[in-house]
């Protein structure tokens, strides 16, 4: 695989080197082979805007994307990201600083509280209308519930996703 | 005037960046200057969006940091004779392994009687209980060597007291058991009873909830000089923390500064249960002289930490033709597990709230607090008053039912009356009732008596599926039981060049208090949203605070920080008049723009000019609501200010082969006074409603029978709501009812009520279940209501089919 080198142990274990491609950025990397992206990200990084909800796939707090498709970044070992573009909640913004349209759309509808869930939420959102699973309310719904939200701000996270959905549909007309 | 401040700057909201969508009636008054009364968005919204909003995990670690993890008991009940930590110091990045000895204070973290062990003290408790702490050079290494416990312990293991019911029988109770008692006679209720014209008895039984805040609970002590610790602390209570740190180390308070910018959500969770890992991050780095960090795996803190109490019910009640209660008593017994933490006023607020809103003539309400050896209960958003208030729902259905007749009907039998028919079971007069008109405004916004006649004939014609439908009302009384809590502080600075910043002593947990107490401050001195900034929560700001807890963070904290800005605009108004002319009194604060004696001028601009003359320009501020008073012994008093009211309607869909069930349509009416902050309080209203409705169906707690593991420790087992369970129809509308008391802009307190808006789910899918049978079918239904419980129930009502 690319951008992997094994390293000789150390004292807490065997290291290796991963490159990893985060928002365009390069970054090289030592680690212990078994750091998940999730650790690697918040804790090699420093991007801590992907979250730690469950460490074990079922709440969709860590949700990036990888090469443009959603993953639960808890479930996938750094190792077997590199080489791919990985998008985290901190790359989604345009060049320019501007919000990208799901991030306005979120703020718009109030479709937050704690806002611990809300970087996973709006990484799958984003994917679930390139996906085109977000034709309807039921749709978007069923496609957006691998996020959980226990301040249960669905409704308003339902509507942000329809408007952004839609506007996008208006666009591709 | 300085024409840069036009009004419409403010119209961004504190997200700087994205325009709100407010309607036409909120723009106009945003425009007019209001700052309450408006969908702000959420302080940190375009934080939040952004990935960059920091909870404590995500603050940067300082050099030297080193990570704790907590090993856990094997068994749910025994004793403990010794720990051998060497095989766990020789593993790899082990730096310390503490047991109860090394804890230099109080070994104990219960916040109102002490008899909560922060580690095990020689007797095992539950399984789960933190028996060490382990403290590594990374996170994963301490949980490994805390995963290595089991061989290190010598322990005597015991048969634990698992439920409720069989700690009852032996009358094993962790507080003294409590009656609320109001009778007109003695002996009246029992002469009630006897000579009643319907009479029905029963037992009911209600699961428990876990919190499930998203951002499990971590702890995160830094030393600092002079004997001093400073933690980050996902907590509802940073003064609680303090305290109980203090204990731990044996230190007074001032040595301990306890920090809280936000949570990742805290639902009663972090209100005492987040003192065990405060403790424990601040013993290991106060002995070590390191920073220290405790970081929750997600299963840990499932198994760790204690939820909302499950309840059982024993109740006999008496009833005339009407449906209407003539006389009611009735057994709660709430599983507190091995210790009391919160459930003394947990239990205190159920009785408090049995009566919901009905007038109950002839009442005895008796609580106990079962010990079982599993995790200690605590606060979970609605602290008590759901599962108090659950019973008389389910009362009102069983009367319907006995009687045939519509249970709305039954239900606006009972309501508590306005002039008569007013005083609660403890003794408190309800000044405020609205409840009949707010049902009467939902029946007709949900067409609901239409959908009951649609409901029925669509049950006539499907025998697999079968449709129900509710309506259940919601009264919640506001303030903390416990007279002293109270109070609250602020804090507002007014910076030279006009910006202000805001402190006081309430938590930001997703509720949007920060967002509100902002908007209050910005409504005092009359600027815009963009001017005022949030601060993150302090003890060594605000001292003496109390929880962030029942519902009334708004209510305290916005009329604490609405006295600190009101000095310091009464302030500047007296400079203003001073020197410019004209009177204190008749000067205008508004969009940013002062008004004095004819002149306009910047807000800021007077700032500076005040503080070249010397006029202080920060101010403390401090409240504490009037009236309450309670009588702990006897149960009655004036424990709440005010009440807040609500109803829902719930439609389901069942199916009876399966059990499955699902929400088609909810319509909720409720009551926040004149809303803060109306797109907040909607939030709130639609989130309590979903997360009390997965308490009432989906959330299903399982302990093994025998050796007390808790079975659903991770979402993996443990279902909460997600999109999917959301009605496709859910309308949310605000009951337009300022609050009579003079509470901070007459708003109401939003937090908890809504927990019991769900309710009507439940008993949704009670009717639905009744379809099956014949006329007067009265299902035994448990909450939740799983596809089992649902299946149970329809096999309940073929038992007794001819
Ligand atoms: S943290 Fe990855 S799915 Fe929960
Ligand atoms: S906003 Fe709190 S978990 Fe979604």
């Amino acid at each position: 695989m690319s951008g992997i080198e094994t390293m000789g142990s150390e004292a807490t274990g065997p290291r290796m080197r991963v490159t990893l491609t985060v928002n365009g950025a390069d970054h090289d990397i030592q680690l212990d082979p078994r750091t998940t992206l999730l650790d690697a990200l918040r804790e090699h990084l420093g991007l801590t805007g992907t979250k730690v909800g469950c460490n074990h796939g079922t709440c969709g707090a860590c949700t990036v994307h990888i090469d443009g498709r959603r993953q639960l970044s808890c479930l996938m070992l750094a190792a077997a990201a590199a080489g791919s573009a990985i998008t985290t909640i901190e790359g989604l913004a345009g060049a320019d600083g501007a919000p990208h349209p799901m991030q306005a759309a979120f703020v718009a509808h109030d479709a937050l509280q704690c806002g611990y869930c809300t970087p996973g939420q709006i990484m799958s959102a984003v994917a679930c209308v390139a996906e085109g699973h977000a034709g309807s309310d039921d749709e978007i719904r069923e496609y957006m519930s691998g996020n959980l939200c226990r301040c249960a701000a669905y409704p308003n996270i339902v509507a942000a996703v329809r408007e952004v959905a839609g506007s996008t549909m208006a666009e591709a007309a | 005037m300085n024409q840069d401040f036009s009004p419409d700057r403010a119209a961004c909201g504190f997200a700087r960046d994205i325009p709100l969508v407010l309607d036409a009636g909120e723009a106009a008054a945003l425009r007019a200057g209001a700052r309450v009364g408006i969908s702000a968005a959420h302080e940190s919204a375009h934080l939040h969006v952004a990935g960059a909003a920091p909870y404590v995990d995500d603050v940067p670690e300082a050099a030297g940091t080193l990570h704790a993890a907590l090993a856990p008991s094997p068994v749910a009940s025994g004793v403990l004779r010794s720990i051998d930590r060497a095989a766990l110091l020789a593993m790899p990045g082990v730096v310390a392994v503490l047991t109860a000895a090394d804890i230099p204070g109080a070994n104990d973290c219960g916040p109102v009687i002490h008899d909560d062990p922060i580690l095990a003290d020689g007797t095992l408790r539950y399984r789960g209980q933190p028996v060490a702490l382990i403290v590594a050079t990374a996170r994963d290494l301490a949980r490994l060597a805390a995963a290595r416990i089991g061989p290190c312990l010598d322990i005597e293991p015991a048969t634990p007291v698992l439920t409720a019911r069989e700690a009852y029988a032996r009358g094993d109770a962790l507080l003294p058991p409590a009656s609320l008692i109001r009778e007109s006679a003695p002996g009246a209720l029992t002469a009630a009873l006897a000579a009643a014209p319907h009479r029905l008895g029963g037992q009911f039984s209600l699961g428990g909830q876990e919190q499930f805040y998203l951002e499990g609970q971590i702890a995160y002590a830094l030393p600092t000089e002079n004997q001093g610790l400073r933690v980050l602390c996902s907590t509802q209570h940073p003064s609680e923390m303090q305290h109980l740190i203090a204990h731990a180390l044996g230190w007074r308070s001032h040595q301990v500064l306890v920090e809280c910018r936000r949570m990742g959500g805290g639902f009663g969770g972090k209100e005492s249960q987040s003192g065990l890992f405060a403790c424990c991050a601040s013993i290991a780095a106060a002995r070590l002289g390191r920073p220290v960090k405790l970081r929750l795996d997600r299963d840990d803190d499932f198994i760790m930490t204690g939820r909302r109490h499950p309840f059982e019910y024993d109740y006999d009640v008496a009833f005339d033709d009407d449906g209407r209660i003539t006389g009611i008593e009735a057994t709660l017994i709430a599983n507190g597990g091995h210790s009391a933490d919160l459930s003394g006023a947990v239990m205190t607020r159920a009785l408090c709230h049995l009566d919901n809103a009905y007038y109950l003539p002839e009442v005895a309400i008796n609580g106990f607090v079962a010990r079982t050896n599993t995790q200690s209960n605590t606060a979970f958003r609605g602290f008590g008053g759901p599962q108090g208030a659950l019973l008389i729902e389910i009362v009102m259905d069983r009367i319907a039912r006995h009687l045939g007749r519509d249970p709305l009907a039954v239900r606006r039998a009972n309501f508590y009356g306005v002039a008569s028919r007013n005083v609660t079971p403890y003794r408190q007069t309800i000044e405020d009732n609205v409840v009949a008109a707010l049902v009467d405004e939902l029946v007709a916004q949900a067409d609901y008596q239409g959908r009951v006649a649609a409901v029925a004939a669509f049950n006539r014609s499907n025998s697999v599926l079968k449709k129900g439908i509710a309506l259940t009302p919601v009264k919640f009384g506001i303030s903390f039981n416990v007279p002293h809590l109270n109070q609250a502080g602020a804090l507002v600075h007014v910076y030279a060049d006009g910006s202000v910043l805001v402190n006081h002593g309430g938590t930001e947990m997703g509720q949007g208090l920060n967002t509100k107490v902002a908007q209050v401050v910005a409504d005092a001195l009359g600027i815009g949203f963009a001017a005022v900034r949030c601060s993150a929560t302090d003890t060594s700001k605000i001292a003496n605070t109390s929880a962030t807890a029942a519902s009334t963070g708004a209510d305290l904290n916005g009329m604490a920080a609405r006295d600190a800005a009101m000095t310091i605009r009464n302030r500047l108004a007296d400079f203003a008049a001073a020197r410019h002319g004209g009177e204190a009194a008749d000067v205008q604060f508004a969009n940013d723009v002062v008004r004095v004696s004819g002149i306009a001028l910047a807000f800021a601009t007077l700032v500076r000019q005040a503080y070249e003359a010397r006029v202080q320009l920060w101010s403390d501020g401090f409240y504490a609501t009037p009236k309450v008073h309670w009588n702990p012994k006897g149960l009655h008093g004036r424990p709440f200010y005010y009440f807040a009211y609500g109803a829902a309607a719930s439609e389901v869909i069942i199916d009876t082969l399966t059990g499955e069930v699902s929400l088609l349509r909810a319509d909720i009416l409720h009551d926040a006074g004149r809303s803060l902050n109306p797109a907040i309080d909607i939030g709130q209203i639609e989130g309590g409603f979903i997360q009390s409705m997965g308490w009432l169906t989906t959330e299903e707690l399982v302990w093994h029978a025998t050796d007390g593991r808790l079975l659903t420790h991770a979402p993996s087992t443990y279902k909460i709501p997600t999109a999917n369970d959301c009605p496709a129809a859910l309308h949310t509308r605000l009951f337009d009812n300022p609050n009579t008391e003079p509470t901070i802009h007459r708003s109401k307190a939003v937090g908890e009520p809504p927990m019991l808006l769900a309710f009507s789910v439940l008993l949704a899918i009670r009717d639905a279940i009744a379809a099956t049978g014949g006329p007067g079918a009265d299902p035994d239904l448990r909450a939740p209501a799983t596809p089992e419980a649902v299946l149970d129930a329809i096999a309940s009502l073929d038992a007794i089919r001819p």
